[in-house]
């Protein structure tokens, strides 16, 4: 069987000159399958247009005597893995990069504050320093050359960067000192003071603060490898009637794909053989396995239990729920809320300010600041460029965000973007959509009263076989109600539909009749007093039908959409939070009445057209209320929309996770409080994050340029500077990971 | 004494000059493809011009180890991409509005700015 006419990318490597294009180009051109094959030698990347398997372009590339691999789809695992090599070498290099500097550093500082000052006045001291002085350049280049390269990279390109702080800082006190050793008898007695110790501890110690940030920084995206790992590398295809095993990139659509028990489902698909409970509570966070029989859908990701079962691939790739929801989560996980935005202003305009106060700070004292004015100039200038901290600022959204969009998705809540986050934490007012919301939007069979018989499942047969012409959603309840308990149908003949009023029709000889009160009235059905229970039951929100065989009154069967086991409690959740919750639906008073009453809601609107739902949302907006919206998703778009907040409610793969600001992977109303939560807890932790990094720097910058000076006496050291600002952003982000202990209350 | 606060000063008015008011020269590109690295804590170029109704990709080659530069986002455009290190992240443009859309790591330390005509 071959692929359909795809584009793929290759990376090559080893393709050092021009001319391996030619030779590239031609070993893919005369592969099977390739129209197509144009490479960028800039990028070394190839694109492939055609029929040919990834593994033959490969082999065409191998034997042309090149590597290649194919341009990774960022949801892979693989992608994953190669990100957390690449961290790991980048750890390791930082962990080495900061052993030698404090290998210099450290001594330093302990000679410093036990045995001598750090000055230059003897010839004897000049050698010595001008060693430690070349020492210290061998630390800034081993271990420090990242920041001066990137720094002087963004200089060219009129940008400055948390790296330009730190060349600026340390090479400002690297080349004082050395000026020092050098030229001593230019600065005054008292300034003759050097600083290797400074420049070599502060490189080591931002190295060592990059290298925990680094480590605190995985874990914020847990939550996306765990989604990540959900995913199948292989799966088993029926081709030409026998079992391969292929990668699952390569499973097509119309594929049949068997899947044992304890294996994942690979991709999306359409049972077509087998029985089996299936897990899916990593993807949509419903605990109990669902049973999946003949042309039952299963989602990639879902774990097999029980059963083995053969099923047609009907999503494939990027097109699975699955990758739609890593994708989605992903996106969500970098964008930001509006919270974060004044942070992102700061930024932009931070380092430079920075830099200028760190000019104005080194003017200041040597204006007006007592002798050695020069060495205290360069101390609060350095001391001022080091300490501030625009990581920590950048740092404190997207960390939380990160970990508190992971966290929900765990919880089988999706949630589209930083907006959205923010949003739902200020929700006052929940708008709920009845059908499908609060109830399970399948109307099932819930009562049944006999008269004149003790024979229930005669009646509910020969109801249900009367019912089977009907495609009455009432109806399919009954049909269903008699499936479920294994009763057989009836074939039944002159079936009637009398408008308005229900049906008629016969079967096994008998006359029988299904439908309201006004079609016993007709057909002169004696309903006594059955139908004062006909009336107790439509108080209750259910729908009463007569059943009568041959002109005698046989049953009342009543039919009711049930609420869900778990919407009263998930109600009175939000309720104890504090929010409004109002009830929307399109039936009359007495059933919304009744609904509401069962659900624990006081506010409900009745008869609501579909088209009026959005007008109820403006007028609660109106009121001055913060408004979230649920419903189905499809249905109520213009309401979802238009609603502050607007939550699509579904069960697996029926959700359309495009539609809503919000989406609950399951049809639980807890999702509304679990994402509202989260959200509350997310803006809680951006606030500290914040709150912690605007102090940091506001309080720091003064105390480094020596504000505390005229008063105390006191100025802080570059070193205590360099650890401070290191140690901020790995607080920043350990904070955001508090949030990984986050849990939606058990419900 | 003077001489140093007008050393101080300029150098003040340098840093606004070269940071702020600077307008520096842009890519520009009749190409559909830019190749864009990522690399010591910049990106390179940093500043592209393309044509308006020009779909364009935007090739990003990540050789920074930096977890900074892991992430790029072109807020204005909804986009959130994972760059992947030592690979190239293409993203593919089409109908972009004219104007300004920056592109930055989530701290803005890495900064560039795609300018549509």
């Amino acid at each position: 069987m071959n692929n359909p006419a795809t584009e793929q990318q290759l990376i090559i490597e080893g393709a050092g000159c021009a001319s391996c294009v030619g030779k590239i180009e031609t070993a893919l051109k005369n592969t099977q399958g390739v129209e197509r094959a144009e490479m960028n030698f800039a990028d070394r990347t190839v694109l492939v247009s055609g029929t040919a398997e990834t593994e033959a372009l490969i082999t065409a590339v191998e034997s042309a005597g090149y590597n290649a691999k194919a341009l990774n789809d960022s949801h892979g695992s693989d992608a994953l893995d190669e990100k957390e090599a690449a961290d790991w070498s980048y750890y390791k290099k930082l962990i080495r990069d900061t052993v030698i500097a404090l290998s210099l550093g450290i001594p330093l500082m302990i000679y410093g504050l036990l045995i001598g000052e750090m000055t230059v006045e003897t010839t004897f001291q000049r050698g010595a320093w001008l060693v430690v002085g070349l020492l210290t350049l061998g630390v800034m280049y081993f271990s420090g050359k990242h920041f001066y390269v990137g720094a002087w990279n963004s200089l060219k390109n009129h940008s400055a960067n948390m790296d330009t702080l730190i060349a600026l800082g340390t090479g400002t006190a690297w080349v004082y000192s050395m000026l020092v050793v050098f030229i001593p008898d230019v600065f005054p007695l008292m300034a003759r003071h050097v600083y290797f110790e400074a420049t070599a501890m502060i490189i080591g110690l931002i190295d060592l603060g990059l290298a925990l940030e680094l480590k605190a920084r995985g874990k914020t995206s847990e939550a996306i490898k765990r989604l990540i790992g959900l995913q199948a590398k292989t799966a088993t295809v029926i081709r030409d009637n026998k079992e391969v095993q292929i990668a699952i990139e390569q499973v097509l659509l119309n594929d049949v794909i068997k899947v044992r028990p304890g294996e994942k489902v690979p991709v999306d698909g359409v049972v077509v053989e087998g029985h089996t409970s299936i897990d899916e509570s990593m993807l949509t966070g419903e605990p109990m396995p669902v049973e999946k029989e003949q042309d039952d859908e299963v989602v990639a990701g879902a774990l097999n239990k029980s059963g083995m079962i053969l099923f047609k691939a009907t999503r494939v790739g990027k097109d699975t729920a699955l990758a739609q929801i890593i994708t989605m989560v992903k996106r969500a996980q970098n964008s930001k809320p509006p919270i974060g935005r004044l942070a992102d202003v700061i930024s932009a305009y931070f380092v430079p300010v920075v830099m200028i106060i760190s000019v104005l700070s080194a003017l200041a004292w040597l204006n007006f600041g007592p002798e050695p004015a020069v060495a205290f100039a360069i101390v609060s200038a350095t001391t001022v460029l080091i300490i501030a901290c625009p990581c920590a600022l950048g740092l404190a959204t997207p960390m939380s965000v990160m970990v508190g969009v992971g966290k929900a998705a765990e919880a089988g809540v999706l949630i589209r973007n930083g907006e959205a986050l923010q949003t739902a934490s200020k929700i006052t007012a929940m708008v709920l959509d009845k059908t499908g919301t609060i109830t399970e939007g399948t109307p099932k069979v819930t009562d049944i009263i006999l008269a004149n018989t003790n024979d229930e499942k005669t009646a509910l047969q020969l109801a249900a076989s009367l019912e089977s012409g009907s495609e009455h959603p009432l109806a399919m309840a009954i049909v269903e109600s008699a499936k479920d308990q294994g009763i057989e149908l009836i074939k039944t003949e002159g079936f009637n539909a009398v408008t308005g009023m229900g049906v008629e029709g016969r079967c096994e000889g008998k006359a029988l009749l299904f439908g309201n009160s006004k079609l016993m009235a007709k057909k002169e059905v004696d309903i006594g007093n059955y139908s004062e229970k006909a009336q107790a039951l439509a108080k209750e929100a259910k729908t009463p039908m007569y059943f009568a065989v041959d002109g005698q009154l046989a049953a009342i069967i009543a039919v009711a959409d049930p609420i869900k086991p778990d919407s009263v409690s998930a109600i009175k959740r939000l309720q104890a939070n504090g929010i409004r919750v109002i009830m929307l639906t399109g039936d009359n008073k007495e059933t919304a009445a009744a609904v509401a009453k069962k659900a624990a809601i006081s506010e409900f609107f009745a008869e609501v057209l579909p088209e009026d739902k959005a007008n109820k949302v403006q007028e609660l907006q109106q009121q001055g209320d913060v408004v979230g919206m649920t419903g189905d998703g499809i249905n109520d778009a213009p309401a979802l929309a238009l609603a502050d907040v607007g939550f699509a409610i579904g069960t697996g793969t029926d959700v359309a996770i495009e539609s809503a600001d919000i989406t609950l992977m399951r049809g639980s109303l807890h999702g509304l409080a679990d994402a509202i939560a989260v959200s509350k807890a997310t803006l809680r932790n951006i606030k500290q994050n914040l709150f912690g990094a605007f102090i940091y720097n506001v309080a720091g910058i003064p105390f480094a340029a020596g504000v505390l000076y005229p008063f105390f006496g006191v100025l802080l050291s570059p070193v205590i500077a360099g650890a401070a600002m290191a140690f901020s952003s790995l607080t920043v982000v350990s904070n955001a990971n508090r949030l990984r202990l986050f849990k939606a209350k058990d419900h | 004494m003077m001489m140093i606060n007008i050393v101080g000063l300029a150098i003040i008015a340098l840093i606004i000059w070269w940071f702020w008011l600077y307008k520096p020269d842009q890519t520009v590109t009749d190409s559909n493809e830019v190749l864009i690295e990522v690399k010591n804590g910049v990106y390179s170029p940093a500043s592209i011009k393309v044509n308006a109704n020009q779909p364009v990709t935007l090739k990003f080659l990540r050789k920074d180890e930096s977890p900074c530069s892991e992430v790029l986002l072109i807020p204005s455009l909804d986009i959130s991409e994972q760059l992947t290190l030592n690979e190239v992240t293409p993203i593919h443009l089409e109908n972009v509005p004219q104007g300004e859309h920056t592109f930055h790591c989530q701290m803005q330390m890495y900064r560039g700015v795609l300018t549509v005509v």
